[in-house]
């Protein structure tokens, strides 16, 4: 009797775990069908005779990049003057201390401008594309687009897009701009020396084979924020509450999915 | 039930519609057709399957099996441009307005125009003004969906539909959650807008008032089958105790099946009762 109880359980948590990673892949493959669909409205809207318009890029770049420039400058200052207070005590420890400026402009440009930026904008605008869109479903704003012929991927998917695409790698650079400057701030008085040698060190050391590791990245996540929103957006049901959650979950989605791939990215092209 | 050749075109036709959720049947064979400038009412209780067959009818969901054929073409067959085409030619009414709610109701009016026309925007404002007053909302261009009572976002919701002179209108429930008076006023409009464009319309309700004044045709729909499909005096006649319930607002009847009940009763689901509305 036990037994058959346990075979019980096992095959409901095999059937859950099935569900579950059909689910899983069903989601990702409902993703990587937004990205191609995108791809098509951009190459081939205006034949169709529905163009994917400039206004909405425009409005959406604003809100992504603009909006997020105060936190996005606040958090990378502070990350490249912790990067620098780390990077000055355990470079001492050898008595490397002058090499400092090396691993802090290596660190912020290849890795935490991007990672820090991409988090950012994730939790600001991931999520909100994602209750947007899941608010528009539940008001069947969306089955009213689909309805007037208007595609909702042209109309609403393509325009965020690209506005992440664009926006998110300027908001990195920034972030790299702001980072390795505050970072300068602490360096160059600990080094004894001026803050135009440290430009000077970093303008030499920082290849642009480092800044474009950083800014491929941020298209990446760029990317990945954008179909994560929208993705839990489209697949809210249950009114507002359902809403509610599927935004937090995008927000969880989206900051697991850009720190797993820049792991990935990291290990592909760093060796 | 052969179905040869007619020479009435019809504006819209369901042939053998039949729909499943999961494993649980919701439409079963399903057929009816809407003639050119006619009025049909699709009317049922909660859960008989109204917004299902209304979705079919939108194309925003495939049936299990059966042709859902608007103006002549096969929902089913059409590639994604000659779909696109074929919904500019229609219009929808949602049951909650379904107004885009960060665009002003001029916007929202003139959003069909702007996507598939090649219009200059005075043009546009023109017709979108135009239509406001058909539904009685000169004024209003300006405001947000947010700012509008019930009654008016219907209208709103309306005059989006209307505004490329669809040849077929869909309105869901139109006069739900209205009080009478305004509901009544909704009523007169969709009457308005049949006699004054010629459009053939499809109503989906619960409200047997609204239904008898504006029907010409009435389809009843309950749990998922076509239990009647005829005129207003037809049905208003029918002997019929089904539909005699649904007119007098009966409560439907007891279970038919007392095994089926203890069965539930016993928490068995294997055998879940086709199209009965969960509660
Ligand atoms: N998304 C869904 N998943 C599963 N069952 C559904 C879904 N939508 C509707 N149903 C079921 O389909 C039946 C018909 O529903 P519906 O078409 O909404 O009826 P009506 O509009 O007449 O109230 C109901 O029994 C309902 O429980």
């Amino acid at each position: 009797m036990a037994g058959g109880l346990g075979v019980d359980k096992l095959t409901k948590m095999l059937d859950r775990l099935g569900r579950w990673a059909v689910a899983g892949v069903a989601e990702f493959g409902f993703g990587a069908a937004l990205v191609g669909e995108s791809v098509f409205w951009l190459a081939m809207g205006r034949k169709r005779r529905q163009p994917v318009r400039l206004g909405p890029v425009v409005a959406q770049a604003m809100e992504i990049g603009i909006g997020a420039l105060p936190i996005v400058t606040v958090l990378s200052g502070t990350i490249g003057i912790m990067l620098a207070i780390q990077g000055v005590y355990s470079l001492k420890l050898f008595g490397a201390e002058s090499r400092v400026t090396l691993g802090v402009a290596m660190s912020t440009v290849r890795e935490f401008a991007p990672l820090i930026t991409g988090i950012l904008v994730a939790g600001r605008s991931g999520s909100a594309l994602a209750a947007r869109l899941g608010t528009m479903r539940i008001n069947q704003e969306i089955d009213a687009l689909t309805v007037m012929g208007v595609s909702p991927v042209r109309f609403l998917v393509v325009p965020a897009l690209v506005a992440m695409m664009v926006m998110l790698p300027c908001l990195t650079l920034w972030a790299d701009l702001v980072g390795l400057f505050t970072a300068g701030l602490y360096i160059a008085p600990q080094l004894g020396s001026t803050m135009g040698a440290y430009v000077n060190e970093v303008t030499s050391l920082v290849q642009m084979n480092d800044m474009l590791h950083g800014l491929a990245k941020s298209v990446i996540f760029s990317v990945l924020i954008t179909i994560v929103g929208v993705v839990n957006g489209a697949s809210v049901s249950g009114g507002a509450e359902g809403v509610g959650h599927m935004t937090t979950r995008s927000v969880v989605h989206a900051i697991s999915a850009i720190v797993i791939t820049d792991m990935i990215f990291v290990f592909m092209v760093t060796r | 039930m052969s179905r040869s050749s007619q020479s009435v075109a019809h504006s819209v036709e369901v042939i053998d519609l039949n729909t499943h959720y999961g494993d649980r049947q919701i439409l079963h064979n399903v057929s009816l057709e809407v003639k050119q400038g006619e009025i049909m009412v699709i009317m049922g209780g909660s859960g008989s399957g109204k917004t299902t067959l209304l979705n079919h009818l939108l194309g925003l969901m495939p049936p299990t099996s059966g042709t859902v054929r608007i103006l002549d073409q096969d929902l089913g067959r059409l590639t994604p441009l000659e779909r696109q085409k074929l919904r500019t030619r229609t219009g929808v009414a949602f049951q909650s307005g379904a107004l885009f709610s960060s665009m002003s109701i001029g916007d929202n009016i003139a959003l069909p125009l702007r996507e598939h026309t090649d219009l200059d925007p005075t043009t546009i404002g023109i017709m979108t003004r135009l239509k406001l007053e058909v539904v009685s909302l000169a004024g209003f261009e300006n405001l947000k969906p947010a700012e509008l009572s019930g009654g008016m976002i219907k209208r709103a919701a309306l005059a989006r539909a209307i505004v490329m002179d669809p040849e077929v209108l869909f309105c869901d429930e139109p006069s739900a959650g209205l009080d009478p008076v305004v509901a009544s006023s909704i009523d007169d409009l969709i009457l308005r807008l049949r006699d004054a464009m010629g459009m053939s319309i499809v109503v989906v309700t619960h409200d047997l008032d609204s239904t008898f004044k504006i029907a010409d045709r009435i389809c009843v729909l309950d749990k998922g089958k076509v239990l009647a499909l005829d005129t207003v005096e037809a049905i208003r006649a029918s002997t019929d105790t089904r539909i005699q319930n649904l007119l007098n607002r009966r409560t439907e009847e007891a279970e038919p099946d007392p095994d089926a009940y203890l069965r539930r009763l016993l928490g068995d689901t294997s055998t879940p009762p086709d199209g009965t509305p969960r509660t």
